[in-house]
């Protein structure tokens, strides 16, 4: 049995405003984000998910909540999954950023596949399983199953739902994206349960 | 070649010099002198286009192909993909040679908003007739194609050809080639036997869903426009009475001095910032210091029952039959039973966003609206000018499950671009979108109902108190000081008679609506299947007594006061996929720290049918209480795309959960204080119930809606498992860790 409170989120009240912010100068930093070099103009205590949805126009993060608690903005972080609306851009110069579009590379990278398939296989277990309905949380699902799976090849149910405990899904898809991503896992490891 | 879909990319004119009403003589069609522009400049006047035109409804193309104006959103329920399916059946075409546009009340029909359940339906029947209104005038081009009389044709993915003479063909796409018909409906065309039917009942997969995971789809908060500035609005974290609005007292601008390139905005009580960067943007409205006139009227979250209850109310009997009260006295087996049902906020998980280019003499705004025509005539009135000047076009947001804020993004956006004279993207923060919804109205509810020794039910009586829905959205009261209203009379914002004990024949029965003044408390609008989840939580917890007291199981006792065939259709459904046997509730009952127990209950929204049993499992030291395995049935008559129905029953399930176990908007004397995840709680994976839905097909029925309509039962479902775990009935919803305790410590 889980414990619920052990994956909620630790943020129980809404940030102050941080008025010592106000004056940060943009400065150019410089990016890698799906295994490329950018150079972005931005203060240093922008929140990542800006810079991916307006400067680069990424589709994969998308603003959920602005407070780390739902997910929906979720990239990997050196392979962790991270809330790119709380990570100040400063944070994570340096560091190699996937977002949803460059998961297929990723997990080609990982496996040491010659070339990326078209769908990170936590993706198209989500179409196999027909799991999306609005679609606007599996950003972050996919992002964090993906971790999972790199992590755990073979999760248990339990598993499954403690890792996933914290992104939240509106139109109530949870029982087909834990099918799915079992899907995936099993897709992963050859087919083989 | 240019498609009809590159002319709407870049809006241009489409000039076509002839059109199919030409090549076809008086004798093939009558009423073609009243053509219609509609296809020849689709996208570049104000709609919506004449629905008795086929040119409204549909293009062929050149290749083969077919586009499908359709008049409903996709929300992610597969509206989208079920009506295709509807034309695709009635076209003989395969689901991958059609596809559809997103509404603009420059391109797609008016066929009202994309709410009560009615996209299949409503829109099923509208989009078949089209359908077969463009198949008969492709038939009788072909026939004059071919040479052949038309009783003769046969059509296979577009391919006409004639019975027993394999080798000559036309296809559609060479018959019609991007060209309108300028044909308006017959009045004749036939729609095929739903014996026949090959792709209606089928479950082709959605079409959107892998650019969904992939990252491809373009949500509304990705829209875009050139010269766009970031806005966001600001007001007090959480609303007071709808009624009292927001008031500035003052601004201090200097409060957001560090940060450069941010323009303050302010239309009467209205205030926004706009800035070139998104995060200026979000800090000025974090940081700009507004003082507001604080009003202390709601009741509070623990009064507000007590202040509904004792309202000065205006009452309709809703429903009356037989003789009310009389049979309740001297009948063997009376229950009365209460409900509290709490605000529930609609909460997409996107906050509403919404982009608008207002100029002087016309307006484009994008958002996610259910209804795009009804918003343009709001907007007229915001901006000031001719609907006709107004374009509205619609982007799926996240799931917004009814009225959330979607027209309120919408009038902030055009409102802040009228202001600064500049394209302006509106993106609610988290706390404005849970603390200025339109919340699902909460609910007292009060029933008693009546058994005989034999087991009929005999008497039932429902009163209901709750306000209206608001006709006012935040934007048009603070900036314009539109006076906050709510939709008159009872209607469908109050009781709803089909879930308060339609199902069963009892001879005695009457359903009272108070309505009380939506003013003083929180502002409200429709939340996935209204009212239901309160209504069906008191009156399927008195039946479920009565069985109890009558010593029956409560299947059994349901099946026994009911002759309606599909109300019993999914009854026995979901009694026979959830293996229940039969025995009384909490005859079970244990001294475990962890009880478990099951429930059934019925409910619909609308025309449909619904039936749901829960297992749940009650934690009696902690009170907390878990949902294992829900089961749903929902009968929606011709099922034209069940594997969708599924998901949404999957859906409602869990939601439903979620909302009997988690949802409750607080609030204090002044505002909302449910304003983040940790506010407002909603069901997480580790408390996910596993979920089987059943489908029940009704070929030979008309459909009916599908998005709401198990989660009354599921409600009701889960209040009676609760009471066959415990022995103990519950009042009011969430069943919160502290009120389960209250409720078993009560008991002990």
């Amino acid at each position: 049995m889980l414990d619920t409170d052990l994956f909620l989120p630790d943020n129980p009240t809404l940030p102050e405003p941080r008025q010592q912010l106000g004056g940060m100068m943009a400065a150019d930093l410089q990016i890698k984000v799906n295994d490329q070099n950018r150079s972005v103009s931005a203060t240093p205590d922008t929140p990542l998910l800006y810079v991916l949805t307006n400067e680069m126009n990424l589709q994969g993060p998308r603003f959920g909540c602005g407070l780390g608690q739902c997910g929906s903005c979720s990239v990997l972080v050196n392979g962790v999954e991270t809330r790119s609306c709380m990570t100040p851009v400063s944070n994570v110069a340096g560091k190699n950023i996937t977002t949803l579009e460059g998961l297929p590379a990723w997990y080609a990278a990982q496996k040491k596949l010659p070339s990326a398939p078209a769908l990170h296989p936590v993706q198209q277990a989500m179409i196999d399983e027909q799991a999306v309905q609005c679609g606007y949380c599996f950003n972050g699902m996919i992002i964090k199953a993906s971790e999972l799976l790199s992590k755990t090849p073979r999760p248990s149910e339990t598993q499954i739902r403690s890792a996933m405990n914290g992104h939240l899904c509106r139109c109530g898809s949870y029982p087909r994206i834990l099918k799915a991503v079992s899907r995936a896992a099993q897709a992963m490891n050859g087919g083989a349960k | 070649m240019s498609t009809r879909r590159d002319f709407l990319k870049t809006g241009g004119a489409l000039v076509i010099g002839f059109s199919l009403a030409d090549s076809l003589s008086a004798q093939d069609r009558s009423g073609t002198a009243t053509a219609t522009a509609t296809a020849t400049v689709r996208g570049s006047i104000a709609g919506p286009p004449d629905a008795r035109q086929i040119d409204t409804w549909l293009a062929i193309h050149a290749d083969n192909t077919a586009t499908v104006y359709i008049g409903f959103a996709e929300l992610g329920q597969g509206a989208s993909t079920a009506l295709l399916q509807v034309a695709a059946e009635e076209l003989d075409l395969d689901m991958s040679q059609l596809s559809s546009v997103r509404l603009d009340t420059n391109v797609t029909p008016n066929q009202g908003g994309t709410y009560s359940s009615a996209a299949i339906a409503r829109g099923g029947p509208q989009i078949r007739t089209a359908a077969s209104e463009a198949r008969l005038a492709l038939l009788q081009l072909a026939s004059k194609n071919l040479n052949a009389p038309m009783d003769r044709l046969t059509v296979s993915r577009g391919v006409v050809s004639i019975i027993g003479t394999p080798g000559r063909t036309v296809t559609y796409g060479a018959l019609v080639g991007d060209k309108p018909f300028s044909l308006p409906f017959s009045g004749s065309a036939p729609v095929k036997p739903v014996e026949s039917y090959s792709i209606v009942g089928k479950s082709p997969v959605r079409k959107e869903v892998p650019d969904k995971v992939s990252g491809k789809y373009v949500y509304m908060q990705h829209v875009r426009l050139p010269g766009m500035l970031h806005g966001r609005v600001v007001r007090p974290r959480g609303q007071s009475a709808y009624g009292a609005g927001a008031k500035v007292l003052d601004i201090d601008e200097t409060s957001i001095r560090a940060i450069a390139g941010v323009r303050v905005v302010r239309r009467g009580d209205f205030v926004g910032v706009v800035a070139s960067n998104e995060w200026d943007a979000i800090r000025a409205a974090q940081q700009l210091k507004v003082t507001w006139n604080n009003t202390s009227t709601l009741p509070g979250t623990d009064g507000l029952h007590e202040k509904m209850r004792a309202a000065k109310t205006e009452d309709v009997v809703v429903r009356e039959r037989g003789e009310i009260p009389g049979p309740f006295f001297g009948a063997a087996h009376v229950v009365t039973q209460k409900c509290l049902g709490p605000y529930q906020s609609h909460a997409p998980f996107g906050p509403n966003c919404a982009v608008a280019d207002v100029t002087t003499d016309s307006a484009l705004v994008i958002c996610s609206t259910q209804d795009i025509y009804t918003l343009r005539t709001t907007l007229a009135r915001i901006l000031g000018m001719p609907a006709t000047k107004i374009r509205v076009q619609y982007y799926e947001g996240s799931g917004t499950y009814g009225h959330s804020c979607h027209d309120d993004a919408a009038e902030a956006a055009a409102i802040l671009s009228k202001e600064v004279g500049k394209p302006v993207r509106l993106q609610f923060m988290r706390w404005d979108e849970l603390g200025w919804d339109n919340y699902g109205p909460a609910h007292v509810g009060e029933v008693r109902a009546a058994a005989n020794a034999e087991g009929k039910i005999i008497a039932y009586e429902y009163q209901g108190w709750q306000h209206n829905w608001c006709t006012v959205e935040t934007s048009d009261q603070l900036a314009l000081g539109t006076a906050p209203a709510e939709r008159p009379g009872a209607g469908a914002q109050g009781i709803n008679p089909l879930t308060l004990a339609s199902m069963y024949d009892i001879p005695n029965l009457k359903l009272v609506n108070h309505r009380v003044n939506g003013l003083e408390y929180l502002k409200g609008a429709w939340l996935r299947s209204p009212l239901d989840l309160s209504l069906s939580f008191a009156s399927e917890q008195a039946i479920d007594h009565l069985a109890f007291l009558l010593k029956q199981d409560p299947y059994a006792f349901r099946q026994h006061n009911m002759t309606d065939t599909r109300w019993l259709g999914v009854l026995d459904a979901v009694a026979k996929t959830s293996k229940w046997t039969p025995r009384q509730a909490a005859s079970n009952l244990s001294n475990a720290k962890v009880v478990t127990g099951r429930g059934i209950g019925m409910g619909t929204h609308l025309a449909s049918y619904g039936a749901a049993v829960a297992e749940i499992e009650v934690n009696k030291e902690t009170g907390r209480v878990v949902a294992k395995h829900m089961y749903g049935a929902i009968d929606a008559g011709l099922a034209v795309n069940p594997g969708n129905i599924e998901n949404q029953i999957s859906g409602q399930l869990v939601q439903t959960a979620s909302r009997m176990f988690k949802e409750e908007v607080t609030f204090n004397n002044s505002n909302v204080t449910s304003l983040d995840w940790n506010g407002y709680r909603v069901l997480r994976f580790d408390e996910c119930p596993e979920v089987t839905p059943i489908v029940v097909q009704r070929l030979n029925e008309r459909s009916t809606g599908a998005g709401e309509e198990v989660m009354a039962g599921a409600a009701a479902a889960i209040a009676n498992a609760f009471f066959d775990a415990t022995g103990v009935r519950m009042a009011q919803f969430p069943f919160t860790p502290a009120r389960v305790l209250a409720a078993i410590g009560r008991r002990a």
